[in-house]
């Protein structure tokens, strides 16, 4: 037998380096071990995409600023010939690409990091925009003088206007659906506010979650009460700002202008990140060191991608020592890890029941298949076509008896749940329900835990902040493969072994 | 504040400090996976004993008595001509090539106007053998389910002596073969719990038996000691294998054949044949640990302390297995 030292060696080198490495990036750059300690920072990418036609462009997109609530950071441009230039119009920040000649589809990006700062000083006052007429034809103008004279009769204030307003419209269901054959409900109330001689205006919002991508700006409606502004729902009518709600545009204005192009389009894409006060302001310094090797210099899209990886060994590892520890059976070697991560898209709960009701149901449809007497990778297949459809199907009730939580149920990966379901009934058929119940439910147990370890706040930050945590996650792993040492279920299995009277 | 306590002590009684299992020389799934399995089976020989077949071919060529082959089938449309090479008239047995842990196994005693009869008394029509041949096929029952083969193959006529000691199915004797030593045996007897397979964790009895001369040393079933077989109530340790030397004789020429230096054997004593080797299996579970009452390392770690320099005939190490693992 070969020597164990080289791989002590290897072992006590992975250990070495990832603390190493996991030590220097907590004392040089000051990212901290606990998710608390940090600011939070949002890096946003806008992708703006086209159909250019083969001759000039001009593409120019809003930009937010510094506004109450956010500090913006730094912000660069990723658009390889074009032309660029930051430019301040009277209508708010812009960006704006140029080039001579383009032709086919064009991609142009846009990233800036936003920092959640509750002591923002705005970089330009919000001023209220000048009271427009608006000329519209009839009967629509009569409609809507109607909505406006109702919501007057019960309001006091520029705000308890725009509320009631909204309410009409969302009571006066028909007027507000002849409306909208004009022009958007957005644009409508900023109309009839200007009409009661209330600054009023549109702006676009993003809604700011971790890891989302593709994501649009929503509309908001912005009510001025003097100096002072107020941010409505325009569909609900709740009225002020949620906490992650950031302003991308907030002067009138269009978002996106693309001069000869078509088909225009901006997307976005926005990651959160945790970094000290300090290190967020110095963010432009810090991408310049040689061993700040991070993940934080990917686009976005792929961060978002990676916060998500970077947790696959810590589950992996969660099974390893589930099985060589413990000594708990899951049918399928990383089937919990492949649920857990599913679990992570759809909370616990409604992962835990949309799982079991899935498997069920398969288990039910699988015995029928069995009597038909198929080949297995037909059988399989024909179990894969019966997964999706009572996905969708089950999408579909939960939908239309209210339950939005039960549309979570896609995020399934569909060929491990055909598996699963194969694999349980053929161990049902063998070797009965029992067993069935001890397998599945060493599965499903394990994916629990491989679950409430990866969606831990704490976990999350180490393994996206520390690269490090990996080699060190590899040399337990490595360790674990060559424990020889009893499992914890052994303990219990082979205890009537000591209990034999000896003559 | 009980509650909690109780709960704690309850669960900790279950449990057996890892010492005490050490002590007795215990072996643990890990352990047999790294320091036995991993170093003495090199993973190039596992086909010979993962395919039934190849198998059963190398035992010929050794002159290992084995069950005789009726035929096989490896390709879906011959399902169809299986009737052809089923035998007329009296019982053989179905097995996938690459079966692992006894799967897909079936057994027809005994054919008559109702069919195919079952060991387990029920009746299968062609077309059920048929479903079980495509499932075969398939891989269904193959490690990975990768595509297999068919096995046919006569029936076993188990000795007489066995009589009451299993319900249905054929008692077989598992022996532990370390670097061509046996170290451990045990017998499988199957019940109704087991529905008449020879597996332990799906509720067969296993038997311990002394190296020294076959007879039974302590049974369990579901890890539990037992005295009498839980359905004939036979009292089992009655049970002494007949033949027991011509057994472990069998046995270790299992080593020479296959190459494998940790090698669990499943023999079958034939009413006219006497042993026959069933299968052989390159990962032999630990019950048999349990069945005994006594540890696998203390016996492991003897046959390593004689170095690899020893060169005993197959006979000799016999001998000094009868010699240094009997009970009494």
């Amino acid at each position: 037998m070969a020597s164990r030292t080289p791989f002590y060696v290897l072992v006590g080198l992975l250990l070495i380096a990832g603390i190493g490495l996991t030590l220097h990036r907590h004392m040089a750059l000051d990212i901290p071990w606990l998710p608390g300690e940090t600011r939070q920072t949002w890096s946003i990418e806008a992708k703006v995409d086209f159909e250019a036609e083969g001759e000039e462009v001009i593409a120019s997109l809003a930009i937010p600023g510094t506004q109450p609530g956010f500090t913006q950071l730094n912000q660069q441009t990723a658009s390889p010939g074009y032309g660029l230039a930051y430019e301040e119009r009277d209508n708010g920040k812009r960006v704006e690409w140029s080039i001579r000649q383009a032709s086919g589809s064009q991609s142009l990006y846009y990233k800036v990091d936003m920092l959640v700062d509750p002591y923002a000083i705005p970089s330009e006052s919000i001023k209220p925009p000048e009271i427009k007429a608006f000329l519209e034809k009839e009967p629509y103008a009569t409609a809507a003088q109607q909505l406006l004279e109702g919501a007057t009769a019960r309001s006091a204030s520029p705000y308890t206007l725009a509320r009631e307003l909204i309410v009409e419209f969302n009571n006066q269901k028909q007027t507000a659906e002849l409306l909208a054959q004009v022009k958007p409900r957005t644009a409508w109330l900023v109309h009839l506010l200007h009409q009661a001689g209330i600054p009023a205006r549109q702006v676009h919002a993003l809604e700011l979650e971790d890891g989302r991508r593709r994501q649009s700006l929503i509309d908001y409606l912005q009510v001025f009460d003097g100096e002072d502004y107020a941010l409505f729902h325009p569909q609900t009518g709740k009225q002020g700002q949620p906490e992650n709600l950031m302003l991308w545009q907030y002067n009138s204005g269009p978002v996106l202008e693309v001069i000869g192009g078509t088909n225009s389009n901006v997307t976005f894409s926005m990651i959160e990140q945790e970094q000290p006060f300090g290190i967020a302001l110095n963010q432009k310094f810090a991408d310049s060191q040689l061993l700040n090797f991070s993940l934080y210099d990917l686009p976005i899209e792929e961060q978002a991608l990676f916060k998500n990886i970077l947790l696959i060994p810590v589950g992996v590892l969660m099974v390893v020592l589930m099985r060589i520890l413990i000594g708990i059976k899951t049918s399928g070697t990383f089937m919990p890890v492949l649920i857990a991560l599913a679990f992570i898209q759809t909370s616990l709960l409604t992962g835990l029941v949309g799982f079991l009701l899935i498997v069920g149901a398969g288990l039910i449809i699988r015995s029928y298949l069995s009597h038909l007497n198929l080949l297995l990778v037909a059988r399989i297949s024909a179990v894969i076509i019966m997964v999706i459809g009572m996905i969708a199907m089950f999408s579909i009730i939960a939908y239309k008896i209210g339950l939005t939580e039960g549309m979570k149920i896609t995020f399934f990966p569909m060929i491990i749940l055909a598996w699963t379901i194969e694999r349980m009934s053929i161990l049902w058929e063998e070797e009965g329900a029992k067993q069935v119940l001890v397998q599945g439910g060493g599965s499903l147990a394990v994916a629990v835990i491989a679950y409430l370890v990866m969606n831990n706040e704490l976990v999350r930050h180490l393994t996206f902040n520390f690269l490090g945590i990996q080699l060190i996650l590899m040399a337990i792993t490595l360790m674990a493969g060559s424990y020889t040492g009893y499992r914890l279920l052994e303990l219990k299995r082979f205890k009537p072994l000591t209990e034999i009277d000896k003559p | 504040m009980t509650g909690p306590l109780t709960w704690f002590k309850e669960v900790r009684d279950k449990y057996v400090h890892p010492s005490k299992l050490s002590q007795i020389g215990v072996l643990g799934m890990n352990e047999r996976n790294i320091s036995y399995i991993s170093r003495y089976n090199p993973r190039h020989l596992y086909p010979l004993v993962d395919d039934k077949l190849k198998t059963k071919e190398i035992a010929l060529e050794a002159g290992v008595k084995v069950p005789d082959l009726l035929g096989t089938v490896s390709e879906q449309h011959s399902v169809r001509d299986l009737i052809k090479i089923l035998p007329p008239e009296k019982g053989f047995c179905i097995k996938p090539a690459n079966g692992s842990g006894g799967k897909g196994i079936l057994v027809v005693v005994r054919q008559d106007e109702n069919g195919y009869r079952k060991s387990n008394g029920q009746y299968a029509t062609i077309s059920d053998l048929e479903r079980h041949v495509t499932n075969i096929l398939a891989g269904l029952f193959s490690l990975g389910g990768k595509a297999d083969v068919a096995i046919l193959e006569d029936l076993i006529h188990f000795d007489d002596c066995f009589s009451g000691f299993s319900h249905e199915g054929v008692p077989d004797t598992r022996v532990i073969v370390f670097r061509g030593f046996p170290v451990m045996a045990m017998m499988r007897l199957s019940t109704r719990d087991s529905n008449g397979k020879a597996n332990l964790h799906q509720g067969a009895v296993g038997v311990g038996l002394d190296i020294g001369d076959g007879h039974a040393l302590r049974a369990v079933q579901f890890d539990k000691p037992v005295l009498l077989h839980p359905d004939t109530g036979v009292n089992l340790m009655a049970l002494k294998i007949p033949h027991w030397e011509d057994l472990l004789h069998l046995a270790v020429s299992c080593y020479e054949m296959s190459g494998l230096g940790y090698l669990g054997t499943d023999i079958v004593l034939d009413r006219f044949q006497g042993p026959m080797l069933l299968e052989l299996n390159a990962r032999p579970g630990l019950t048999i640990q349990i069945a005994n009452g006594r540890g696998l390392l203390p016996r492991l770690q003897h046959i390593e302390r004689l170095g690899k320099k020893q060169r005993m005939k197959p006979a000799d190490r016999v001998a000094y297995a009868i010699e240094h693992f009997s009970a009494r």
